[in-house]
């Protein structure tokens, strides 16, 4: 899988009123490749995010997977929202098993393979509860279970654990960075949150905002065996504070209107 | 607070306040304060509903006002299912047909009565049509307004999931109004229960509403009460029905 964004601009609007949101992002991403965009909110990243997924098209400039041109949703881009987007009326496991039956397969492969990411994501005990009886944290893992069902050969995600209270979403991205390293899953993640996208991106773009831009593009080489150390390691934390001085400077730049 | 915990239970209040009414109403008329013209006792009306079910008069009544409301309403959920739907999901007929719709709504529906006396004539047709005129535009708004609440999300994700748009409807859009619908047409229906008795008293050979405008032409106060009466039980059964159903079906959704 190759992902390709080519000076991909989004234009909100028409004539006076319109609202330039993205401006000229370039970047790319292959298979098993762990790839976050951070910035603060109103930087454009999640519209970015809509730009992959296929739920708004590019003003000018293309998106490509594997040299195709997107041009609509579908599960080879596989996404996961930051609100909770479970099905209220499914039990844990029919979501799992939703996105796979809009995809025809066999009944046998639904009920097999939803078995199996019920496990991946540790959640076989809660199968057939509801949604609203599973706390926030196992909900996005079974958000995360249902768009990996469907095989996707990239995993959008926005904001995933952004609702969630920080201890949550601390065993969380543990979970995401397991779960990276054990399947091998190719992943775009959105975050405003820095540590989050050090922690678990192998390559972060920096966004800034009015209009929506990445500024600067990093590599974020760390030993990951132990993502506990690693957020109270030295380089991390000194690698964190830059970047947040960046953010800072950047929200607070002369094109700022506040 | 725990010695009152009684107090909690739903029904518990509602029949002490039934009951209430029923003491009174006995009390009033066994101590002859009222004229029993203007105010029958209880025992008045159980007799006048005993003699109406030895006549078969009641069931008879039941069956034909049921009957229309079956028919008239049905017919308005018929069309305002699929119009509703449309009208939530598409801009374009929304914009087209949302300012004659609430236009139309604001019609007493019983003003529409001679106009169809005057094209159906005296039978069952304008009837039926009175109570599909009556609920049709509220219904059809209500699942409007239910499908233009579907959060985006939900679609979104079906998208993104590989699911085309043709499969958004039965396996997105479908279950995730079911509960506002239902609630919808439970609300809706006692309009329709309404309009029946209205157009039974205007002109009907039987039905609950007839009953009770023939009961007003030999003074029967009785009888009047027993038609008030069965008409409120009747509506408040089909009430509890459909939020029976509600439970049954839509679970989740409480």
């Amino acid at each position: 899988m190759h992902l390709q964004i080519d000076n991909v601009c989004k234009r909100f609007g028409r004539g006076r009123q319109s609202k330039l949101v993205l401006e000229g992002i370039n970047f790319s991403m292959q298979t098993g490749e762990f790839v976050a965009l951070v910035g603060s909110s109103g930087c454009g990243k999640s519209t970015m995010m809509r730009l992959v997924a296929g739920l708004e098209l590019p003003s000018s400039g293309v998106i490509r997977v594997d040299g195709v041109a997107v041009q609509a949703p579908g599960s080879e881009r596989g996404m996961v929202f930051q609100k909770y987007s479970l099905y209220p009326w499914l039990t844990a496991a029919q979501n799992i098993a939703f996105g796979m039956q809009l995809q025809g397969r066999s009944k046998q492969e639904v009920r097999e393979r939803t078995a199996f990411f019920l496990e991946v994501v540790g959640l076989t005990d809660v199968a057939k509860r509801l949604p609203r009886e599973l706390s926030g944290g196992m909900q996005q893992r079974i958000a995360i279970a249902r768009a990996l069902a469907t095989e996707p050969q990239i995993l959008l995600l926005d904001e995933p654990f952004g609702a969630l209270d920080l201890q949550i979403r601390e065993s969380m991205q543990e979970f995401l960075h397991e779960l990276w390293e054990r399947t091998g899953l190719t992943a775009l993640l959105i975050t405003h949150d820095l540590e989050e996208a050090l922690l678990l991106a192998q390559r972060i773009h920096v966004m800034a905002p009015r209009p929506g831009r990445i500024v600067r593009s990093l590599e974020a080489k760390f030993n990951r065996s132990n993502l506990r150390q690693l957020r109270l390691s030295q380089p991390f934390l000194a690698l964190r504070q830059e970047l947040a001085d960046e953010l800072r400077q950047l929200d607070s730049g002369p094109n700022s209107p506040c | 607070m725990n010695d009152r915990a009684w107090l909690c239970h739903p029904w518990l209040l509602g029949l002490v306040g039934l009951l209430l009414v029923l003491a009174s109403w006995s009390g009033l008329t066994a101590i002859g304060l009222v004229d029993p013209l203007f105010l029958p006792s209880p025992a008045a009306v159980v007799a006048a509903g005993q003699s109406q079910i030895e006549q078969g008069l009641l069931w008879r009544d039941l069956a034909a006002s049921g009957g229309r409301v079956l028919a008239g309403f049905g017919l308005s959920a018929l069309v305002a299912l699929p119009l509703g739907i449309a009208m939530g999901s598409n801009l374009v007929i929304c914009r087209l047909l949302e300012p004659l719709i609430g236009l139309i709504r604001y019609m007493p529906a019983p003003a529409f009565i001679p106009l169809l006396i005057i094209y159906f004539g005296l039978g069952e047709l304008p009837k039926i049509l009175l109570i599909f005129i009556g609920t049709l535009f509220f219904n059809t708004l209500m699942v409007m307004d239910s499908v233009k609440f579907v959060p985006s999300e939900l679609i979104e994700t079906a998208l993104t999931l590989g699911g085309r748009r043709s499969q958004l409807l039965v396996r997105v859009i479908a279950p995730c109004i079911a509960p506002q619908v239902i609630d919808a047409f439970r609300i809706n229906m006692a309009a329709a229960w309404n309009l029946v008795i209205v157009a039974e008293l205007v002109a009907a050979t039987e039905g609950l509403g007839k009953r009770i405008s023939l009961a007003q032409r030999f003074l029967r106060t009785d009888e009047i009460f027993l038609g008030l009466l069965v008409i409120g039980c009747v509506g408040l059964l089909i009430d509890l029905s459909f939020r029976q159903v509600m439970r049954r079906t839509c679970s989740w959704a409480n």
